[in-house]
């Protein structure tokens, strides 16, 4: 089968890193992402089957590995060869299906599961290093099972979602990525907040600002973007107002008629997600909430320096959100996110679809998507060979 | 005798022409044909002014009697001044203010009244710093009212101190300064730099409520004062007559108003008030070595350069009494030194803005109050018709920083970035955000206990320019930071030429063409 891999090199991943450091997306041309014909991954089990990626998108957290940017934390926890690629919208056995990529408990066989997994706290699973499966925490980082980015992976039945008839494949690719701002929305734990800051325009920012405004029902929703593309999206999806990421301290503290104390906004933001996850929005995000609030790190941030006197002074709660499972209410995380696919016709966010072949070109897309008027660039594995 | 301003039609001989650019200037190329408006020469000062003032207290217009007969022991007294928006730049010592005020604090003090306080009327302005009042009223005044707290700048959303009057047939709220409105006589000193300045808008914008201001100080009103520089065809001077006559049948107010003449630049910047074919070889060394300078150090050490100019304007008049009466003299003493009789419209009309305006001394001419002075003072410089036709483009010449300064202007900053990135359509604007800035517990915070303009009065730098933005068909901005530039809805331009190019777009080839010459300040009298 065709697919793109990710070999374990150092020499190409310090090439990558290098260069994905000066240019976005550089290191799809001199690291260890290949385009290789390789075979399929063969099933770990009986309750698994071969499904044939549709559509697979490329997600912040991939283009960070293939520029070499992904913090050693991730070390332990994936294996190599891996084929990156977890938002995915595949041919199954019984038709078009969504994959839910966690690799927990249930898929590597794990009996009885995990705490987290009884309790359907999937992506809380701390047995993803264990059981009949390579270290991986989803499919896409594991040795084992393949990854969107191919032509056919293995999944567990667990991890699949059935496509309704009437959703595009462009819809079913952002199930996956909703999810997780499905969950972020819910991580707060709050109701009807008065002001709630989302910082980021990209497809995690824009799918939380449209989750927050289903789930969560602010009085005002204040959210950052770059570019004027973002900005039409960002209002499009729920947003009251959006301004640069600059401009969004003042915005916060006007929206709120609140002080200034120092730097920060006295009287800020109930809810401040943070789907950058850079050193200047986390600080931004400490500096714009009020005391005693959230800030929920949406975006992936590996390691930052960021000033943490505020956090302590304010009290505030910095709490992750990755992934998904299900909610507190009982709900299938995944369950909410195709309702809110489809609600807010996040399908739009599509903006391009690539080969295979054009894989450099897709993801130097994908690095610089924003200021390429782009939100989600997906690889279209419909007409590949050997599909 | 000093000789009057005129139009001069460019041809072939003509030098360039000078353009004020912010923190220096350009020499422009203009095209045959054009029409450059030069400003009369400075009109003579007053011989000796401090005469003329007493003359004036003595001898008052109008229904009044002389200011001693108004004085008495025991009486409460409260002298209200302009603030430091006037005149442009600051002069130098003593000020108009100061000359009027120790004289009527002489004739105060001769009649025994000790109940004496002076109230700065900077309406929505920020409060001044200590050096600038000791500059505007000398160390004499300062040192003896500051300290007893009877020096006070007058406090718009100190409600406690705030009267209503009454309200006008048509319903505004007369709501002023309890303390000048419980007084037994107020009297106003202005220095009536511009023909929109005095009379009793003085009072009504000084020392106001955002309530009062409100009804003047609107989109409305704006659109309808055509121009704002000439009050009887001025909504604005209209409602502030209505209001600032329901005031007078209320309490006893004593104006006094003086005029100063265009001696605008110190001797090092003689070349400014020239004619260009006038400079001598010391003007042209002058310029040279003070452009050369400026282009060498950054904006910052070049703002500090100009906000040091002190300027040499001089008393031209003083008159005192009713405020009407008084008014329809200072008026007229403004058109000796400002009127230029201009003849017919022009396609585009050209402007150099300077590096200060009436709300930005000591501070940044920050991309709004550009807008505001070429498009709300500048462009408003008529009487008549504008100068620039219906459809017209003008042309500014500034380089329209995106620079703000954080301590003076903070809604300014929320209004660039918030505001207009949603609309700049000055009705819209006014309908959807005023009321939501002009409240902001922050902002009322920052105008009261720091130096910040009121949150509200970024609203009415754009207000200061919509007549002009439903009458032209194009701005363009010559040297400005494209970003900024855009943000307001304009054009950015590189050079005259382009400018020039780009207008041809909207008024067709071979477009008229007028500058306006200014500052020194004139007031076009279009026929």
């Amino acid at each position: 089968m065709r697919a793109l891999q990710f070999r374990r090199s150092l020499p190409k991943y310090a090439a990558a890193m290098v260069a994905g450091s000066v240019l976005p997306g550089f290191g799809a041309k001199v690291g260890p992402l290949r385009l290789a014909d390789i075979d399929e991954p063969a099933l770990p089990g009986p309750d698994w089957q071969r499904i044939r990626p549709r559509l697979a998108g490329i997600c912040g957290s991939d283009l960070s590995t293939i520029d070499g940017k992904s913090s050693r934390y991730f070390e332990p926890i994936v294996s190599f060869p891996f084929v990156p690629g977890h938002e995915i919208v595949a041919d199954s056995d019984g038709g078009r299906v969504v994959v839910e990529p966690v690799l927990c408990c249930a898929p590597r066989g794990i009996d009885p599961p995990c705490s987290f997994c009884a309790a359907g706290l999937t992506g809380s699973c701390q047995n993803i290093t264990l059981g009949r499966l390579e270290p991986g925490l989803q499919s896409g980082y594991c040795a084992d099972t393949g990854g969107g980015w191919s032509t056919a992976m293995v999944a567990h039945g667990s991890q699949l979602h059935a496509v309704p008839d009437d959703m595009s494949d462009e819809a079913a690719v952002m199930v996956e990525p909703a999810a997780c701002a499905v969950h972020a929305a819910r991580r707060p734990g709050v109701e009807q907040p008065s002001t709630v800051v989302v910082l980021g325009a990209g497809t995690v920012g824009l799918c939380t600002i449209a989750a927050v405004r289903r789930h969560l029902l602010p009085g005002t929703l204040i959210a950052s973007a770059k570019h004027p593309d973002q900005r039409k999206l960002a209002l499009e999806l729920g947003a009251d107002v959006v301004v640069e990421p600059g401009e969004v301290r003042r915005a916060v503290r006007r929206m709120s008629r609140s002080p200034m104390v120092g730097d920060g906004v006295g009287e800020g933001a109930e809810v401040v997600f943070d789907c950058v996850g850079s050193a200047d929005s986390i600080d931004d995000a400490l500096n714009i909430v009020r005391p005693r609030a959230q800030v929920v790190l949406v975006g992936m941030p590996g390691r930052v320096s960021v000033d943490l006197t505020g956090l302590w002074h304010k009290e505030i709660r910095l709490i992750g959100a990755y992934a998904y499972g299900k909610e507190s209410t009982g709900e299938r995380t995944f369950d909410l996110a195709f309702q809110l696919v489809a609600d807010a016709d996040l399908g739009r966010l599509v903006s391009a679809t690539y080969g295979l072949d054009r894989y450099r070109e897709a993801i130097d897309h994908a690095a610089n998507a924003g200021s390429r008027g782009a939100v989600k660039v997906v690889f279209d594995l419909r007409g590949e060979r050997n599909r | 005798m000093s000789r009057p301003g005129f139009v001069l039609e460019v041809d072939r001989s003509t030098p360039p022409i000078l353009f004020h650019h912010g923190e220096g200037f350009r020499l422009e190329k203009l095209p045959a044909g054009s029409r450059v408006i030069y400003p009369a020469e400075p009109v003579a000062p007053l011989k000796d002014p401090d005469a003329a003032i007493r003359h004036a207290l003595l001898n008052p217009v109008g229904d009044s009697q002389p200011l001693p007969s108004l004085l008495r022991s025991g009486m409460k007294l409260t002298i209200a001044m302009d603030n430091q928006a006037v005149p442009l730049p600051p002069m130098q010592q003593p000020d108009n203010r100061q000359r009027v005020i120790e004289i009527v604090l002489d004739m105060a003090a001769a009649a025994g009244v000790d109940d004496v306080e002076l109230i700065i009327a900077h309406g929505l302005h920020r409060r001044q710093t200590e050096p600038e009042l000791r500059h505007m009223l000398g160390d004499r005044i300062y040192d003896s009212f500051a300290p007893h707290g009877m020096l006070t700048q007058h406090d718009a959303e100190d409600h406690d101190n705030l009267v209503l009057v009454g309200r006008t047939e048509q319903g505004e709220h007369v709501e002023l300064n309890k303390r000048a409105v419980t007084s037994d006589l107020l009297i106003y000193v202005n220095v009536n730099l511009v023909a929109m300045d005095g009379g009793h808008k003085s009072t009504m914008t000084g020392i106001s409520s955002y309530r009062s201001l409100k009804h003047h100080h609107n989109v409305t009103g704006m659109q309808h004062s055509r121009s704002f520089m000439d009050p009887p065809n001025s909504e604005l001077h209209n409602s502030t007559w209505r209001m600032g006559r329901l005031l007078a049948g209320a309490v006893k107010i004593f104006q006094i108003e003086t005029t100063v003449n265009t001696d605008t630049f110190p001797s090092q910047f003689g070349f400014l008030q020239k004619r260009e074919w006038e400079w001598s070889a010391r003007d042209r060394a002058s310029y040279l070595a003070t452009s050369k300078s400026l282009d060498r150090v950054p904006p910052r050490i070049a703002r500090s350069i100009f906000h040091g100019i002190k300027s040499p304007q001089k008393m031209t008049s003083v008159q005192a009494g009713e405020v009407e009466a008084v008014h329809k003299l200072t008026l007229e003493n403004v058109h000796k030194q400002h009127l230029v009789p201009v003849q017919g419209q022009t396609d585009v009309l050209t402007m150099g803005l300077p590096y200060v305006g009436p709300y930005n001394v000591n501070s940044i001419l920050n991309p709004l109050l550009v807008m505001c002075l070429g498009l709300g003072y500048f462009f408003n410089l008529y009487r008549g018709k504008p100068l620039v036709r219906k459809g017209g483009v003008v042309i500014l010449s500034h380089p329209t920083r995106w620079e703000f300064h954080p301590v003076h202007h903070p809604s300014y900053i929320d209004f660039f970035e918030q505001v207009l990135t949603e609309t700049t359509d000055p009705l819209e604007i006014e309908k959807k955000f005023e009321e939501d800035f002009a409240t902001d517990p922050w902002y009322i915070h920052l105008y009261r206990n720091s130096y910040a303009y009121h949150g509200v009065h970024a609203f009415y730098m754009w207000y200061w320019g919509a007549h002009a933005l439903q009458h032209v068909g194009q701005v363009i901005i010559v040297g400005g930071e494209p970003r900024a530039v855009r943000r307001m809805g304009f054009k950015p331009a590189s050079t005259l030429r382009d400018a020039l190019e780009m207008a041809e777009d909207v008024v067709g080839r071979n477009p008229s063409i007028t500058h306006i010459h200014n500052p020194p300040i004139f007031l076009a009298d279009v026929t």
